[in-house]
């Protein structure tokens, strides 16, 4: 979830030596890969076209008189070049990737091919709507889902991520504020939220006040009511929390900013714990995103496309934005323009062109589909029950910063473990990845020392869980035994080892240059 | 349930290793009161019975590539190779996480570098993030920066922006305090950009090619801006145009942004697509969303992380220069994928393609009874005047099998003047028998 921010500085030390000396630098499987810029030709083409017949530009004076400078490949060298380069890359198909906060469960591949459909796939936003009512009708099906899930009155699909969520439920908080008029502008985040919480909240020029966390993580509910005021307009709140525990107060802390005139945010990131076990609008939430991306098995991507839709209750309901799906006895009608508006809708604007993550929403779609409102449970359930697995056999030798406790779907250890070890919770996960495993999240959240956030999700079987456990249980041994250099050198087996991210940060190289001296002769 | 890997046995041997009686045991902090007993949802359903309900859906949808197809207006029908969806769909891409452990994600990351580059190049800028949303919540991104570098708050939008792009800058503006001036639609391409602008401009953001397909010569524009302190802010909706077209970066643009749909990515009914976001060298550190850069690991081998990150939310929090995490990866990718196929050899070919299409479709329906060109320039798309209502004639159109374009009500509601207003796309993927025959229903729908 989050990057190294405390660890170690990943500086090439003293550790540094030279384990290749093959002619190309490839170690068997391990193939070097030139960038594009230097692999490519200024007269390669991988895509066969005729030049059009002659014709009249219609360009003005603003034809295209500065070289572009992009090189092509043919078909055969993009394809190998794409592959090589993928094949340096960690994936959930490839092994366990137990990012706490982030959900990498598996994405299955029907969701992948119902998003090709050309119905679904081949369809412009704009083209007439008589022409797309199995999309609308898609939208609708999907919103169904989610506000049954939730217990929720009104959603907004258009938003195209988490952050963007957040920043679509703020928006109608500061809407709702507005149109009662009162003088709000506070935003109350606990230190163990996401760092997309107060930048959502600044970002719209409400001022971040920080609820200090209790010993477990959790949030007090009198810590909240003591920052509570008439300027307050809304808590911004994780649950189950970056913890990976279920704020057991949440009921109470929802009465408490309601009877105080503000709105309760909830950070939905980690909605798949509680999936058919607690509906979000029973704890008293008004507005809540939901990651498809995460809940509901959209892949990744390598940092996205995800999609963010917004729930909310009956307090923020007519304030979803443009566009939205008005579900009528004749069927569900696409809501694109104000002037479409009917009573009691007053949505505060638009956040994106066209309608959202369409190709997000049939994954996610088909994902619900597959497992029905049982097997969502039990998904959850099975999150649940790994994550506790998880905690379990680590519990005797690694440390839980609020001593052991049920975890929700993922499970929390500090750095208290490796004291006096002199290895980091940063060496600790560059040592996992020699032994072939993602690292978890680390250093996240802020308020645990050395945090090591681990989310194994329901996708893995029992035996994966006992080798992964059996395999973090020898780092803990063989690093409490003194042997550092292990986790010093790693990762020692890796594409690369551990990068200096202080000279990339200190010399920003942020794209391709030629090399000096440059003549086309050389080319 | 097919993708849970857990037995009945494997179940009850882990709840006994936990020491809990029941799974209920594990839910604890979740008030009893409050538990769910059942969600009235259907059941689970196996992979015939889900193609069944998706496939019902998408039949009742009208794929771009059955029909003659002429629609646009910020997303376009383009042909992607087909190693383009392959590549996309290697494991180690589609199902890799952002790349926060940089020893194990080269791959993603060296894309980046390439995406960065190949977006910088093409735009004729010194840098480029590694991908916003899409072209909308870019250019909102970019009047936010444009706000940060010159320390003022308003922005001024030109009338050929597109309607969507606009209410979203709108929307953020309103929201975060910001003062918006929105020039008044300009379908002829003929505002007085110049005159809006003033000492207390942040930044003027001007569309080329334009909402209604106009080429906009923004040199000027930016030396009037930069004589007052302003940011000259480039959108395009079309990136395939840049083949064509001088780039904004040559023009004197400081931040350029747009849709990056129509290189590698399907129209998806709107998303997820791909944001482009570039600038200046200087403005870097004011820049939002991620960067991808280059360094050496500790064996001196070229290696990429993500860097500068000092910018962004996971650090800066309330400080952040946005709020940006998840963005548009995989989109990015095949960005970059089906750039790399082209190369500028396949890119200027097949915009001049685009652009030959488009003038010899313009040519056909000005033939149509009281249809005019409103352009002097475009590149694949251009705005008609029609002697009716556009939105009926797109329906009726749609009647005889033809997609015909975006009525600009469609965008512009309420708006009499805007009524009879037809936006019109023609890319590579139009024949001559699709150009042929929207010209012939044209006539008959308007006889």
């Amino acid at each position: 979830m989050t990057m190294n921010t405390q660890g170690r500085p990943t500086a090439p030390g003293e550790a540094a030596v030279t384990a290749t000396d093959t002619f190309t630098g490839n170690r068997a499987l391990q193939i070097e890969e030139a960038l594009l810029f230097e692999i490519g030709r200024y007269d390669v083409t991988g895509v066969d076209l005729d030049e059009p017949e002659t014709f009249t530009p219609r360009l003005g004076k603003l034809a295209r008189k500065t070289p572009i400078d992009l090189p092509g490949l043919s078909e055969p060298e993009a394809v190998r070049h794409y592959v090589r380069l993928s094949q340096k890359n960690y994936s959930i198909d490839s092994g366990l990737y137990p990012l706490g906060s982030c959900t990498m469960k598996h994405n299955p591949r029907l969701n992948e091919k119902m998003a090709r459909l050309p119905g679904f796939a081949d369809v412009h936003p704009l083209q007439p709507l008589s022409t797309v009512v199995g999309a609308v009708d898609l939208m609708a099906e999907l919103g169904r889902w989610l506000l049954e899930m939730t217990g929720m009155t009104s959603v907004a699909l258009s938003p195209k991520a988490g952050a963007h969520g957040e920043l679509c439920g703020m928006m109608a908080i500061k809407a709702a504020i507005e149109a009662k008029g009162e003088p709000r502008n506070i935003v109350l985040v606990p230190e163990s939220a996401h760092g997309t919480n107060p930048a959502t909240a600044a970002l719209i020029g409400f001022k971040v006040v920080t609820v200090p966390a209790r010993a477990d993580g959790t949030v007090d509910p009198e810590a909240v009511k003591a920052l509570l005021s008439p300027q307050v307009a809304a808590i911004m709140l994780t649950n189950p929390n970056t913890c990976g525990l279920f704020e057991r107060d949440v009921v109470e802390i929802a009465a408490a900013v309601h009877e105080a005139g503000a709105y309760f945010y909830c950070d939905g990131a980690n909605f798949n714990a509680i999936v058919g076990k607690a509906k979000v609008g029973e704890l008293g939430v008004d507005a809540m995103h939901i990651n498809l991306h995460k809940t509901f098995s959209t892949p990744h991507g390598g940092g996205g496309p995800g999609a963010g839709p917004v729930v909310f209750s009956e307090r923020l309901a007519a304030f979803a934005p443009l566009p939205f799906v008005r579900v009528t006895a004749e069927g569900p009608v696409l809501v694109e323009n104000e002037i479409e508006l009917e009573g009691g809708e007053t949505p505060f604007g638009r956040m994106v062109a066209f309608h959202g993550q369409m190709g997000m929403f049939v994954r996610a779609l088909s994902y619900m589909l597959s497992h029905g409102g049982d097997g969502l449970r039990q998904a959850s359930e099975d999150a649940v029950l790994n994550a506790n697995y998880v905690r379990v056999g680590l519990r005797d030798l690694m440390s839980q910063p609020s001593g052991d406790r049920t975890c929700m779907h993922e499970v929390l250890f500090d750095d208290h473990f490796l004291d006096g070890t002199g290895v980091t919770t940063l060496d600790f996960a560059k040592a996992m990845i020699d032994e072939g495993y993602h690292p978890m999240t680390m250093y996240f959240p802020l308020v645990v020392h050395g945090a090591m956030l681990i989310e194994p999700t329901e996708s893995e079987s029992k035996a994966s869980l006992d080798l992964f456990v059996a395999t973090l249980r020898d780092l803990v041994l063989k690093a409490k035994a003194g042997d550092t250099a292990r986790f010093l050198e790693a990762p020692r087996f890796a594409p690369r080892r551990r990068l200096d991210e202080t000279r990339a940060a200190r010399q920003p190289k942020l794209k391709w240059e030629k090399p000096e001296p440059w003549s086309e002769a050389a080319e | 349930m097919r993708y849970l890997p857990l037995s009945g046995t494997d179940r009850s041997a882990m709840l006994a290793r936990i020491g809990v009686p029941s799974i209920d045991d594990l839910f604890a902090d979740i008030p009893k009161r409050l538990r769910v007993k059942g969600l009235d949802l259907p059941k689970a359903a196996g992979e015939m019975s889900v193609e069944r309900t998706l496939g019902r859906l998408a039949a009742k949808n009208v794929p771009a590539s059955t029909v003659p197809f002429f629609v646009g207006a910020g997303a376009y029908k383009h042909h992607v190779p087909a190693s383009v969806d392959h590549l996309i769909q290697r494991s180690e891409f589609l199902t890799s996480y952002t790349p926060y452990q940089p020893e194990i994600t080269q791959g993603t990351l060296q894309v980046l570098f390439e995406f960065q580059t190949q977006v910088a190049n093409l735009t004729g800028m010194e840098v480029a993030n590694a991908s916003m949303y899409d072209g909308s919540t870019a250019t909102a991104e970019a009047v936010l920066m444009a706000h940060r570098v010159t320390k003022r708050k308003k922005a001024v939008l030109a009338g050929g922006l597109h309607p969507h792009y606009r209410a979203v800058v709108e929307t953020t503006s309103a929201m975060a305090g910001d003062n918006v001036v929105a020039l008044a639609p300009d379908p002829a391409g003929t505002e007085d950009i110049l005159a809006a602008i003033d000492g207390e401009t942040s930044c003027v953001v001007v569309q080329s090619p334009s909402f209604y397909g106009h080429l906009i010569d923004l040199a000027p524009i930016a030396e009037k801006a930069h004589a007052n302190g302003a940011l000259l802010v480039a959108v395009f909706t079309e990136v395939m145009s840049l083949g064509l077209i001088e780039p904004p970066g040559a023009q004197g643009a400081d931040i350029v942004v747009g849709e990056g749909q129509s290189i590698g990515n399907p129209l998806t009914f709107g998303g997820p697509y791909v944001g482009l976001f570039a600038t200046r060298q200087k403005f870097v550190r004011q820049m939002p969303g991620r960067l991808c850069g280059e360094t050496v690991d500790a064996e001196g081998r070229r290696g990429f992380v993500l860097t500068l990150s000092t910018r962004e939310q996971h650090i800066r929090r309330d400080k952040a220069t946005s709020n940006i995490c998840t963005n548009s990866g995989l989109c990015a990718l095949a960005f970059t994928i089906h750039m790399t196929l082209l190369g500028e050899k396949g890119l200027g070919r097949l915009a001049r393609i685009n652009h030959a299409n488009a003038v010899e479709l313009a040519e056909m329906l000005v033939e149509a009874p009281g249809v005019t060109l409103l352009n002097d320039s475009f590149f694949n798309e251009f705005t008609l005047r029609l002697p009716k209502d556009a939105a009926e004639v797109v329906e009726a159109l749609a009647a005889r099998g033809i997609l015909a374009g975006v009525p600009v009500s469609r965008l512009e509601p309420g708006r009499p003047d805007l009524a009879n207003l037809l936006v019109v796309a023609s890319t590579e993927v139009n024949t001559v028998e699709d150009r042929t025959a929207f010209a012939a229903a044209l006539q008959e729908v308007l006889a």
